[in-house]
């Protein structure tokens, strides 16, 4: 015998780890798994309808949500031959094309909102649970300070300051999201850096930077992600109720909230301007919340 | 001793401020270690036994300044640790290496394997390619004992045994002088400790790494140990060769200890007279005056609640604190 099977077996051995040996990286697997939640990868695709069709959609319809059809300003119902494919709202205005718009808004102030409140209480809470002592003192105590100040009221002095502007909107409502984010990252830090392995990354030369960047974030990134999800739609949420009191958008801009608060008001004549909104905006809020628990379980390591 | 010391700590001590209760706190400190002074030898391993609370564990973290020393030096080749700023210390962190109690705990758990094992040559050489890195996580991998396909594993993919050859390779992965391990081997089931005791004494013997071998496993430390130290309360019991000190241990504590463990003889095991502890370790906040094992000392006289006895030497290399060793 020769030494051939030997080595044609190694090389069988080899090739068979190959794929094993390549790249894992967090990120990759994380992906992988997200791949196999169907609810997940599902919440994701509508999502990605939803956003296309609010930043895209409005540009192919025949009406824009400002324009007036003077020919019908009852609510009309769906006339495809008209170019109103879900009808006109009391005021003569395309319910699709509004829903659009209003989606564009929505999702736009509850994305950047929400990233806003994500990179500032992120940092925030990291770096005071992290370091801790005084530090973690003075960011805690300023943050609670800024619990205390009324939402509206903050709105309201910033309108006065730097005049409405729809930038401001996001503004506002990420600096006081930004808090309860900043909380819960601190709490898990400071679960996180009495655990071995910190100590571990100290020992074994890495500076303070990179053990929260290394460490701390991707280990916090789980309950980060859940937040996110549930943040968006309570952004989204907020964002109507000062729209509603004036704070907002302005008519004829718009958004969901918006348009739910005014099909409510026509509940009982006209229910399609309450629906089709209101079907949007909950399938949104439904789809986040499932993509937030799959992104959880996808970067979790032992979840497999 | 002949050769340069590598490390020697000289009255180390480590307080913590404790709270006190009562209307108006005072803090008091709560003396962990409090005066502790050895050398170490290159390629030497030194073992510090001791019961749970004696301060072992934190004795090993002040000496790799991972806790801050109340006073007292530590001196890596000749140079005072404790003086140096951040970015000095970085620089010499690089030679000393920690392998912890928790196998599982100190690893991170949202990393693999190979990413754990090459976080210190992400440290201190950025400039390694990824391949580079690989190829040397890999071999390091081996040397422990692990196959080098597990490198995308996570931790909770393996055993007990297998991270804490995970946590060993990433403290041997530079190829530090010292590594200190803090009883690496007391929360591993008990078919596996010999073979990783047995890893460490191959390591030490291919690389020369010195060790501080920190356990409560008397078995264990006279395996690997040159030298061993006995840790009460903080303070050095006695300080001595491994032969000597398991042959004749000159301490009350250190004979109590020893003779807590059983003789696999029968015969010899029935003959032996014992002196058991008795009574609780005392509370390091508030420790006995004088000497501190005087509260469960069988041969405690007066001198010993008056003053504190001093370290002498009782024979080559032997050293031990106690008023009465001679009798
Ligand atoms: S000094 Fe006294 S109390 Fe302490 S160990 Fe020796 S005999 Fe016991």
């Amino acid at each position: 015998m020769t030494l051939t099977p030997i080595l044609a077996q190694t090389d069988a051995l080899e090739a068979a780890l190959a794929p094993t040996v390549a790249g894992r990286s967090l990120w990759q697997d994380a992906w992988r798994r997200l791949r196999a939640n169907r609810a997940a990868v599902a919440s994701l695709i509508i999502l990605c309808v939803i956003a296309f069709a609010s930043f895209i959609g409005p540009y192919l319809l025949p009406w824009t949500y400002d324009q007036i059809d003077w020919d019908h300003i009852e609510a009309l119902p769906p006339d495809f031959a008209l170019g109103h494919y879900l009808g006109t709202d009391s005021l003569g205005r395309d319910l699709l094309a509004r829903t659009l718009y209003g989606g564009r808004v929505s999702l736009s102030v509850g994305i950047l909102a929400t990233f806003v409140a994500l990179a500032i209480g992120v940092s925030v809470g990291a770096i005071a649970g992290f370091i801790g002592g005084k530090t973690d003192q003075l960011l805690m105590r300023f943050v609670d300070l800024l619990y205390a100040v009324p939402l509206t009221f903050f709105v309201i002095i910033l309108m006065v300051v730097f005049g409405r502007n729809f930038v401001l909107i996001f503004l506002a409502i990420g600096a006081v999201e930004w808090l309860t984010m900043a909380r819960i990252v601190r709490g898990q830090t400071l679960t996180l850096r009495r655990k071995e392995f910190i100590e571990a990354a100290r020992a074994s030369g890495g500076s303070t930077t990179a053990i929260i960047l290394r460490h701390i974030l991707p280990n916090v990134l789980g309950v980060v992600i859940v937040y996110v999800t549930l943040t968006i739609p309570q952004v989204i949420l907020l964002e109507s109720f000062l729209s509603f009191l004036g704070l907002g958008v302005q008519d004829p801009r718009t958004s969901w909230g918006m348009l739910i608060n005014d099909g409510a008001a026509e509940l009982e004549i006209n229910p399609r301007t309450l629906i089709v909104p209101a079907i949007f905006m909950t399938a949104t809020l439904f789809c986040f919340n499932f993509l937030g628990d799959g992104l959880r379980d996808a970067l979790d390591p032992k979840d497999r | 001793m002949s050769a340069l010391p590598l490390l020697q700590v000289r009255d180390l001590k480590v307080h913590f401020p404790v709270r006190g209760g009562g209307l108006f706190p005072t803090t008091i400190p709560l003396k962990a270690v409090d005066g502790v002074s050895f050398d170490l030898a290159p390629g030497e391993t030194l073992g510090i036994v001791g019961e749970s609370g004696c301060g072992k564990s934190t004795l090993g973290r002040a000496v790799l300044q991972l806790l801050p020393a109340t006073a007292g030096a530590v001196a890596w080749f000749g140079e005072d640790l404790t003086k140096l700023d951040k970015h000095a210390l970085k620089a010499r962190r690089r030679d000393m290496q920690i392998v912890f109690q928790d196998p599982l705990a100190s690893l991170d758990p949202r990393m693999t394997a190979g990413d754990i094992i090459a976080e210190p040559l992400r440290n201190y050489h950025p400039e390694f390619s990824s391949a580079d890195r690989k190829a040397r996580v890999a071999k390091m991998m081996e040397q422990v004992g692990l196959h080098p396909a597990m490198i995308n594993r996570y931790p909770h993919e393996f055993s007990g045994g297998q991270c804490q050859r995970i946590g060993i390779a990433r403290a041997m992965i530079l190829g530090p002088k010292l590594v200190v391990c803090d009883e690496p081997v007391s929360a591993l089931d008990v078919s596996i400790r010999a073979q990783v005791v047995n890893l460490l004494m191959d390591l030490q013997r291919a690389t020369g790494v010195a060790m501080l071998f920190i356990s409560h496993d008397l078995a264990v430390v006279r395996h690997i140990s040159h030298r061993v130290m006995v840790l009460y309360l903080g303070r050095v019991m006695e300080l001595a060769d491994r032969d000597s000190l398991y042959r004749a241990p000159r301490h009350p504590y250190t004979q109590s200890l020893m003779s807590a463990v059983p003789i696999p003889d029968p015969a010899k095991e029935r003959a032996r007279t014992r002196a058991l502890l008795t009574g609780d370790l005392p509370s390091p906040l508030y420790p006995p005056s004088g000497c501190v094992f005087r509260t469960r000392c069988p041969k405690a006289t007066e001198i010993c609640s008056d003053v504190v006895p001093p370290r002498e030497s009782a024979g080559p290399q032997h050293e031990v604190a106690c008023h009465h060793w001679r009798d």
